[in-house]
C-alpha cells in the first residue's frame, strides 16, 4: 500500500503544454504512472503527448475521470487553478508552482475549507508512490518501493534523504513534498496521520526547515498518535534570523521559528533527530 | 523586500491613518529646510533597514532647525549599529524630520500572517514602543489578537474590542479603530507580509498617530505592484545579494570562509549546517535552482569568489534530472574563465555521476570529489584549514 497515490490515480496535468509540464509529463508517463490529460485554457481538443488536452479542468475531469491534478502554471494563476481543480471535484490537487503571492493563497485556502480536496504544496516537488505514481518533478530512479513514508518541506533535501535510503536498500511508501510557502495545504501533521494510517508504512522520516511551528506541532501530534518510528531532521540550523532563506516559509522572524526549538520538540516527541543531512538513511535503518 | 520608514508612513498617510508631519531628507540643507517648514522641535529618525535605531544613536530630538542641522551633519554618512544589522551596521543616507508630538501612551498595532490558520492576524498590545518578540515572551497576555478573513478586512467591531482591550479611553477609540482598519487596507492593498506601527502614540489631546512605522511586501506579489517596487532601496542590500538576484540566483552572504553552491533551498541550508558541523563556517546560502546551466554556475562562482573571505568552495548538487557530465563541464569551464586559485570540493548525484567525476579529475584544476555530504563537508573544511595555513 501506499498513501494519497497509487496506480489507480488518474492524473491531470494543468498547464499541459508549457514546456516544464511537458517534461515532466512525459516523466511520470514513462513511470507509468495513469496520466490521462491536461488543461491549457484555449487548446481544447488538441493532443499533447498523445493524450487530450482540454479548455477547463472540469471538462478534463468529466471526459477522463481524473481525481487528481498537478499544476505547473506561472505563479500569477496558479492559486486560481488550485481552486478551479477543487471546484472541479478533483480530490487530490498537487502544486508545483513556486512564487505564488500569499495573498491569492490564503484566498485559495479560505476556498477549499468544506471542500473534499486535498492540496499538496505549493512550491513543492510532489508526490511519489514508488513503483506506483509519480506526481511531480523528483527524479523517479532514486525511488525505490518499500515501507517508509517519508514526509518533506525541501525538494533536493528530500532527494538526498530519500537517495541514502535507497543505497541501504530501504524502500519507501509514499514520499510528499508538503512545500517550502508559508502557506501550504497538506501539512506534517496531516502526512503523519496518513502514514499512521497506512499499514504497508513502518517508519517515517519527518523533514522540516526554520520558519513556522509546523513541526513542533506535529511533534505534539506524533506524541500522543504516533506508535511507529519517526526519524527527523531540521535544515537551516546555522541559518540568521530575519533571512528568507530561499524558500518563502524559511524564515526565523520574532524569535520563532528557530531549528533548536523544533528540534527540541522532536526529540521530546520520541522522534530521532538527526544531527546532519548525512546521517538520515543510517537513522532509519537503526529503527527499523 | 523592505522599505523605509518614511515609505512606509507615505503609505499609511494615503489610507489616512494619520502620521505625524515630516518630510524626508538626503542633505543637510534638506534637513534644515523640512525642520523650519515644520516649525519648532523636531524628531530626527536615521532612514536603515533595520530596528533598534533609537539605542544605535539613530533617533534624536531637536529644539530647533538649527540643533537638526547639527545632529544632520553628524548622522548623514555615519555608520548605525543596532542589534538587527550586526556588528557592520549600516551607512546612514536618509533622515526623516518630523514634528514631535505630546505622547501620552505608547501602544503596539501589528499585522502578520498566522500560517496555521492560513489567514492575517491583527496583533494589538498596550505594551508599545519595546519589541513585541519581547513582549511575546515575557508579557503574552499584553498581546491581543484578531484573525480576519480575505477580502472582508478587519471588522469594526474587532478594532473596538482591541482598543478598548488596550485600555484607549472612549474618546479616543473611533480614531483608534479607524487606524486599525485603514492599515489593514494598507497591508491587504499593498500585498504586504507585515505591516507595523510601533508605537502607536495617543497624545495628550487625545489624537492617536503611527510614531513608527514598518511594511514589508511579499517579494511574490510585486509584480503587480510596480508603484511599490521603485521604492527598493539598493543600498540597504548587500551588492553581492543584489548582483545575485539579478540573475535569479538566491544568494545571502554570511561570514565564514567556506563558500557553497547547491540545488535547492532546503539542500543549500542542510549544506551550511553540515559545514557548520564538521568544524568550518559557511560563507553564503546560495541556491541556484533547479535547472542550473552553465551560465547559472558561472555566475555564482563569480559571485562566491567576489567575497574575499572565501578560502575553500563546496559544491554539491544533487541532480537527479541534471546530467553530472554537463555540470562538471559547466564547473571545469567557469574555473578556467573566472582563473579560480581556491580548493573546490564537488559531490554531486544523478545521472552520469561516473563521467561527470572523470571531467573534473582530469581537468588540471584543484577539485577535490567527495562521495556524499559528510565526506564532502569535511573535505571542504580541511582544505579550508589548509589553505589558511599556506
Amino acid at each position: 500500500m501506499s498513501v494519497l497515490v497509487d496506480q489507480n490515480t488518474r492524473v491531470v496535468f494543468q498547464g499541459f503544454t508549457g514546456r516544464e509540464a511537458s517534461f515532466h509529463a512525459q516523466a511520470s508517463l514513462d513511470y507509468g504512472t495513469q496520466v490521462v490529460g491536461g488543461v491549457t485554457p484555449g487548446k481544447g481538443g488538441q493532443t499533447h503527448l498523445d493524450r487530450p488536452v482540454f479548455n477547463t479542468v472540469a471538462e478534463a475531469v468529466q471526459r477522463t475521470g481524473a481525481n487528481a491534478s498537478v499544476i505547473f502554471v506561472p505563479p500569477p494563476f496558479a492559486a486560481d487553478a488550485i481552486m478551479e481543480a477543487a471546484e472541479a471535484g478533483v480530490a487530490l490537487v498537487v502544486c508545483i508552482t513556486e512564487g505564488i503571492p500569499t495573498a491569492d493563497m490564503v484566498r485559495a485556502a479560505e476556498f477549499l475549507k468544506g471542500r473534499p480536496t486535498r492540496l499538496i504544496g505549493p512550491n513543492c516537488p510532489g508526490i511519489i508512490s514508488p513503483g506506483k505514481c509519480k506526481i511531480g518533478i523528483m527524479p523517479a530512479h532514486i525511488h525505490k518501493q518499500g515501507h517508509v513514508g517519508v514526509v518533506s518541506r525541501s525538494g533536493t533535501l528530500t532527494y538526498e534523504a530519500v537517495g541514502q535510503l535507497s543505497k541501504l536498500g530501504i524502500g519507501q511508501s509514499t514520499c510528499i513534498g508538503i512545500g517550502g510557502d508559508p502557506i501550504i495545504g497538506t501539512t506534517f501533521t496531516d502526512a503523519m496521520t496518513l502514514f499512521n494510517a497506512d499499514p504497508d508504512t513502518h517508519a517515517i522520516v519527518m523533514i522540516g526547515e526554520i520558519g513556522g511551528n509546523a513541526e513542533e506541532t506535529a511533534a505534539a501530534y506524533i506524541r500522543e498518535h504516533v506508535k511507529k518510528p519517526v526519524i527527523g531532521f531540521i535544515a537551516g540550523q546555522t541559518a540568521p534570523p530575519g533571512r528568507r532563506m530561499g524558500h518563502a516559509g524559511a524564515i526565523i522572524s520574532g524569535g520563532s521559528g528557530k531549528a533548536d526549538d523544533k528540534m527540541k520538540a522532536m526529540a521530546a516527541a520520541g522522534i530521532t533527530v538527526c544531527a546532519t543531512p548525512a546521517e538520515i538513511g543510517e537513522k532509519v535503518k537503526s529503527r527499523l | 523586500m523592505k522599505i523605509h520608514e518614511y515609505q512606509a508612513k507615505a503609505i499609511l498617510a494615503k489610507y489616512d491613518v494619520p502620521v505625524p508631519r515630516g518630510e524626508v531628507a538626503f542633505t543637510v540643507d534638506e534637513v534644515e529646510a523640512a525642520a523650519k517648514k515644520i516649525g519648532g522641535s523636531v524628531v530626527v529618525k536615521a532612514q536603515i533597514h533595520a530596528g533598534g535605531r533609537g539605542k544605535g544613536g539613530g533617533v534624536k530630538v531637536a529644539k530647533d532647525a538649527a540643533e537638526a542641522v547639527e545632529i544632520a551633519k553628524k548622522m548623514l554618512g555615519m555608520k548605525l549599529v543596532t542589534h538587527q544589522t550586526g556588528p557592520e551596521g549600516r551607512i546612514v543616507q536618509r533622515l526623516l524630520v518630523e514634528e514631535t508630538l505630546p505622547i501620552e501612551r505608547e501602544l503596539y498595532l501589528g499585522i502578520v500572517l498566522d500560517r496555521a490558520q492560513g489567514k492575517s492576524v491583527f496583533m494589538a498590545s498596550a505594551a508599545g514602543g519595546m519589541e513585541i518578540e519581547e513582549v511575546a515572551a515575557k508579557t503574552p497576555e499584553l498581546i491581543l489578537r484578531e484573525t480576519f478573513e480575505p477580502g472582508y478586512g478587519l471588522a469594526s467591531f474587532q478594532g473596538r474590542n482591541l482598543a478598548f482591550g488596550m485600555g484607549i479611553p472612549a474618546a479616543s477609540v473611533n480614531a483608534a479603530v479607524s487606524a486599525m482598519t485603514a492599515l489593514v487596507n494598507a497591508y491587504s492593498d499593498s500585498d504586504a507580509s507585515l505591516a507595523e506601527i510601533n508605537p502607536f502614540i495617543l497624545t495628550k489631546d487625545g489624537k492617536v498617530y503611527a510614531l513608527d512605522a514598518k511594511i514589508t511586501l511579499d517579494d511574490n506579489a510585486l509584480y503587480r505592484h510596480k508603484n511599490l517596487l521603485e521604492l527598493r532601496d539598493l543600498n540597504e542590500e548587500d551588492p553581492l545579494e543584489v548582483e545575485a538576484s539579478r540573475f535569479s540566483l538566491n544568494y545571502i552572504k554570511l561570514d565564514g570562509n567556506i563558500a557553497c553552491m547547491v540545488n535547492g533551498a532546503g539542500l543549500a541550508m542542510a549544506t551550511m549546517d553540515i559545514i557548520k558541523y564538521a568544524g568550518g563556517s559557511p560563507a553564503n546560502f546560495l541556491d541556484v535552482g533547479g535547472g542550473a546551466n552553465a551560465e547559472q554556475i558561472k555566475n555564482a562562482f563569480r559571485i562566491l569568489l567576489s567575497d574575499a573571505g572565501v578560502e575553500a568552495v563546496l559544491i554539491n548538487i544533487f541532480g537527479g534530472i541534471l546530467r553530472c557530465d554537463v555540470l562538471a563541464t559547466g564547473v571545469v569551464n567557469a574555473a578556467r574563465e573566472l582563473n579560480i586559485k581556491v580548493p573546490i570540493v564537488v559531490r554531486m548525484e544523478g545521472t552520469n555521476v561516473e563521467k561527470g567525476q572523470e571531467i573534473l579529475r582530469t581537468s588540471g584544476f584543484n577539485f577535490t570529489v567527495a562521495d556524499g555530504m559528510k565526506d564532502a563537508a569535511e573535505k571542504v573544511v580541511r582544505a579550508a584549514k589548509m589553505g589558511a595555513a599556506a
